[in-house]
């Protein structure tokens, strides 16, 4: 558990992805099975115990500190599992400090109402740093910035074998995975190939510029609306149903409306939306609905899910990721046709000739739900990855507005030291009110300038955050705006990014807010 | 356990003390001799000031730190080594006058007898132990109960108050051994060994402590001061503590400090002086570190839990170990402590003092909420 542990506050506290994947790597490479397979299942949300309610662990924490003490900790540390870690009564030598396999173990074969029980020893045995982990992961929230995907990563990173061979293999397996460490150690020979409701890694597209596009040739390119919701991955097989992020992370749970409407043996690729009596909403709707481990009855009503389908990879137990694009679509329709799934449709082809012609449809499409296009060749295999050609997406040109910059804070990593993510906000009568927030679209030698207007123009500083002087115009580019409650100028762009610096320009000829609400699509 | 009521080695300016033994029918109240007053904590019948927060006629100093020793009082009695911290910090206006007293050695100030004990807090650091026609009271300043290879370690004095602050004043606060955060810098220094290590400590105590700390886990190759840390570093070798091989983080070229630790400020490991270090992990030595908010508020990548202060543990600890039936709590959260040695019998009260570190000398500030949560939700990759 002590590695475990390490492990786990070491990827909270770092920040870059390439520093993730390296702690990771390490406790691979220093851990025994089958304590480093239950954690990479931790890690990529494949562990299935009686978790433990925080309710049931502040009761029992209850009974071994003064709650007068435990109220001004938590008031003072404002996180529950935190709270619980640091403070419960040190009992050393009570206990032998339990291994992740054995918690994970136990808590398989406890019931509920013995859990307290069971955890109460374990937290007696470990350390502050061990009980935090201990606490994390049985109730369920090993929140920490990392997602499956980038657990496989950092694994093939060490096993020095492409992601999606491990991705390939990876639904035959469970955990502690034994064959998967003993095959990348070079021990046994690769596992077999699952048939179970495992991920497939998508294929996905490399961005198009409009300079680049007269270089193609427009009659081998099928085109279609890029939807502006989740990309997800549906796998219905064997009775089982899953539904899968871009990233592979296991999404169902949030998602009961589509799962129950999964009886069909397929896997599909294709955008999760919130619709409307067939209207996609704005994508704020959508966000309601995820990263959560379960939903209300109201929020099924409120936001009803919806997938707009575009692509095929198995029909029955039949693989049809090496057919190209214009036969697998023609097998969808054809499915489609046949199993008239609830909840879904096709995403429609655009018919076209010409880029010309494209391009006027693409200008023309300013709904919300819109984001561009998706060009694929139509003899494109279902490859796993990024390859360069074969599919293109084709976002259309962004929004901008003239904002003024009112808060700099630090960035984070190697930009710790840059005032690097900027508050910005427009007129509302003589007064500027924030809009958003962007930390990217400037060069290096840009931040550096930025960094330094941002130190020599301090009105006041709160911790990490320093407020400005109303003197920087900075133009932020952005993919669509829409009401928000949470926000006080009840707008929030998406994507909003940097993409000219204004120095020239007055503050006072910056955009008015009434300019943005018009934007809005409702 | 010091029983400083049978030190035989006397230094009095005035005539011999009183025995501590006299009847007791007419021991003060301590509240009658030892007030707080806005200068700070004043001892009526020998008139001075204890840590005062601003210029007195005499002043007893527990230690060094900047919120406890500050400049201008006119005349100063410190320890030794406190008196060579205050010069080597403020030159001339460390005081008019300043005299020495060593550990254990008492002297007379008006009517009340001072004795100096350490406090295990940093190089130099004391309690001040004060006694009045028969009550004995200390305060002392600030202070911690583990081993410090910097400095003498903290001996308990049975006493009738007991002035102590609380710092780390919560029971969250359990600093774990320092031999095990140590051992999380090495570990990091060899997984990233293209990067640079930045640990950022106090000037005083904190990094010399933590340099001491990496010497005894055998870690031997140079370490780069920033040069707000060098002089402090420079007089604690002078003193006697030796922290092995100390260079300045300057004129090096960036390919130098690979592979390296640098020890800076707080202010400086996430800020612009940063930027000659190759891709530094961002290490800070603080008790703060314990809450993980904090650290990832400050943008450190690598939390060490070492702090200067007694943790919840110690400062129980030690209101058992002085035995004083009455305890005072100068700074820090004292409502906790407070509430505890109530429950247990003891009288507390806090003393609401101003003008102290709340955070713990030159530990992290607290940065107030953000004003603004401005921006989209949706920024950045979903999922
Ligand atoms: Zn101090
Ligand atoms: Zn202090």
């Amino acid at each position: 558990m002590k590695r475990f542990a390490e492990l786990i506050d070491g990827l909270i506290f770092t920040p870059s992805r390439n520093g993730k994947i390296r702690l990771m790597g390490d406790y691979f490479s220093h851990t025994p099975d089958p304590e480093r397979g239950f954690a990479l299942a931790a890690l990529t949300g494949g562990l299935s115990f009686t978790d433990a309610k925080p309710a049931a662990l502040r009761n029992l924490v209850m009974t071994r500190v003064d709650p007068v003490l435990y109220g001004w900790s938590y008031d003072f540390v404002g996180d529950t599992a935190e709270t619980i870690s640091l403070i419960w009564p040190p009992r050393p030598g009570a206990n032998r400090e339990p291994d992740l396999s054995e918690v994970v173990e136990t808590l398989a074969e406890t019931r509920r109402v013995d859990v307290p029980k069971v955890v109460e020893r374990w937290l007696d045995a470990l350390d502050a740093q061990g009980r935090y982990a201990l606490i994390k992961l049985i109730t369920g929230s090993l929140r920490i910035g990392v997602s499956a995907r980038l657990a496989k990563t950092a694994l093939a990173e060490w096993g020095k074998c492409p992601v999606d061979e491990i991705e390939e293999v990876w639904h035959g397996l469970t955990p502690p995975y034994r064959p998967l460490f003993d095959w990348l150690e070079g021990k046994a020979e690769r596992p077999a190939v699952g048939e179970g409701a495992g991920f497939r890694p998508l294929m996905l597209a490399s961005p198009l510029e409009d300079d680049d596009i007269a270089a193609l040739d427009a009659s081998i390119y099928r085109a279609e609306w890029k939807w502006d919701g989740i990309r997800v991955q549906l796998v219905a097989k064997g009775g089982e149903c899953r539904i899968y992020s871009r990233t592979g992370d296991d999404i169902g749970p949030a998602f009961p409306d589509i799962l129950e409407t999964m009886d069909f043996d397929a896997v599909l690729d294709g955008e999760l939306l919130v619709t409307r009596d067939g209207v996609v909403a704005p994508f704020n709707d959508l966000q309601q609905r995820l990263n959560r481990k379960a939903v209300t009855a109201k929020m099924l009503l409120d936001y009803p899910a919806y997938v707009r389908l575009y692509d095929i990879l198995f029909e029955g137990p039949e693989d049809l990721r090496q057919l190209g694009f214009e036969i697998r679509r023609k097998r969808l329709e054809d499915w489609y046709g046949r199993a008239k799934p609830q909840r879904m449709d096709l995403s429609p082809m655009l018919p076209f000739t010409t880029w010309g012609e494209l391009a006027e449809l693409r200008n023309g499409a300013r709904e919300n739900s819109i984001e561009g296009l998706m060009l694929k060749r139509f003899d494109s295999a279902y490859v796993a990855g990024r390859p360069k050609g074969p599919w293109f997406k084709w976002k259309r040109g962004p929004l901008t507005m003239d904002t003024v910059m009112m808060y700099a804070q630090r960035g984070h990593g190697k930009r710790s030291s840059f005032y690097s993510d900027y508050t910005f906000g427009a007129w509302k009568g003589d007064e500027l009110v924030p809009v958003g927030k962007a930390y990217s679209g400037f060069t290096d030698e840009e931040l550096v300038r930025l960094d330094k207007w941002v130190r020599n123009h301090t009105t006041k500083r709160y911790g990490p955050v320093r407020e400005v002087e109303q003197g920087l115009v900075l133009e932020v580019a952005f993919d669509s705006v829409h009401r928000s409650t949470r926000h006080k100028s009840g707008v929030a762009m998406r994507f909003p990014r940097v993409a000219r610096i204004r120095w020239d320009k007055p503050p006072h000829e910056a955009d008015r807010l009434e300019t943005l609400e018009k934007l809005i699509v409702e | 356990m010091v029983d400083i009521t049978h030190m035989t080695h006397m230094t009095s300016t005035t005539p011999a003390a009183p025995s501590a033994n006299v009847a007791s029918a007419s021991i003060p109240v301590p509240e009658s001799w030892i007030k707080v007053l806005p200068q700070g904590l004043y001892v009526e019948p020998g008139d001075f000031f204890v840590d005062p927060v601003r210029p007195a006629a005499r002043a007893v100093i527990t230690h060094g730190h900047a919120d406890h020793a500050r400049p201008n009082n006119e005349r100063v009695l410190a320890t030794p080594d406190t008196l060579a911290i205050m010069r080597a910090r403020y030159g001339d206006a460390a005081g008019a006058s300043l005299q020495a007293l060593p550990y254990g050695e008492r002297l007379r100030i008006g009517e009340v007898n001072v004795t100096f004990v350490p406090a295990g807090h940093v190089l130099g650091s004391a309690q001040a132990v004060m006694e009045y026609r028969g009550c004995r009271i200390v305060a002392s300043g600030d202070y911690k109960r583990r081993a410090d290879a910097t400095c003498a370690p903290f001996e308990p004095v049975p006493c009738d108050v007991f002035i102590t602050e609380a710092t780390f004043g919560l029971p969250v606060f359990r600093h774990p051994p320092d031999e095990g955060e140590i051992a999380r810098l090495l570990h990091s220094v060899e997984l990233f060994p293209e990067r640079s290590h930045v640990v950022g400590a106090y000037a005083l105590g904190k990094c010399q402590r933590v340099i001491a700390l990496l010497r005894k886990a055998g870690y031997d190759k140079p370490i780069f001061l920033h040069g707000a840390l060098i002089p402090l570093s420079n007089l604690y070798q002078e003193l006697g503590v030796d922290l092995g091989d100390l260079r300045p983080a300057t004129g090096l070229k960036k390919d130098a400090f690979v592979g390296q630790i640098v020890m800076a400020p707080p202010s400086a490991v996430a800020d612009r002086w940063a930027r000659r270090l190759p891709d530094p992990v961002v290490c800070m030595a603080s008790g703060w570190m314990t809450v993980r908010q904090r650290a990832k508020q400050r943008g450190v990548e690598l939390p060490l839990v070492i702090s200067d202060h007694a943790d919840w543990d110690e400062l129980c600890q030690t209101i058992d170990d002085v035995g004083a039936p009455e305890i005072w709590v100068t700074h820090g959260r004292e409502e906790a402590l407070v509430h505890h040695a109530t429950s247990r019998g003891i009288r507390a009260r806090a003393l609401a003092m101003v003008g102290f570190d709340e955070e713990g000398q030159g530990e992290m500030p607290e940065p107030p909420e953000v004003p603004v949560r401005g921006g989209s939700p949706t920024q950045g990759e979903l999922l």
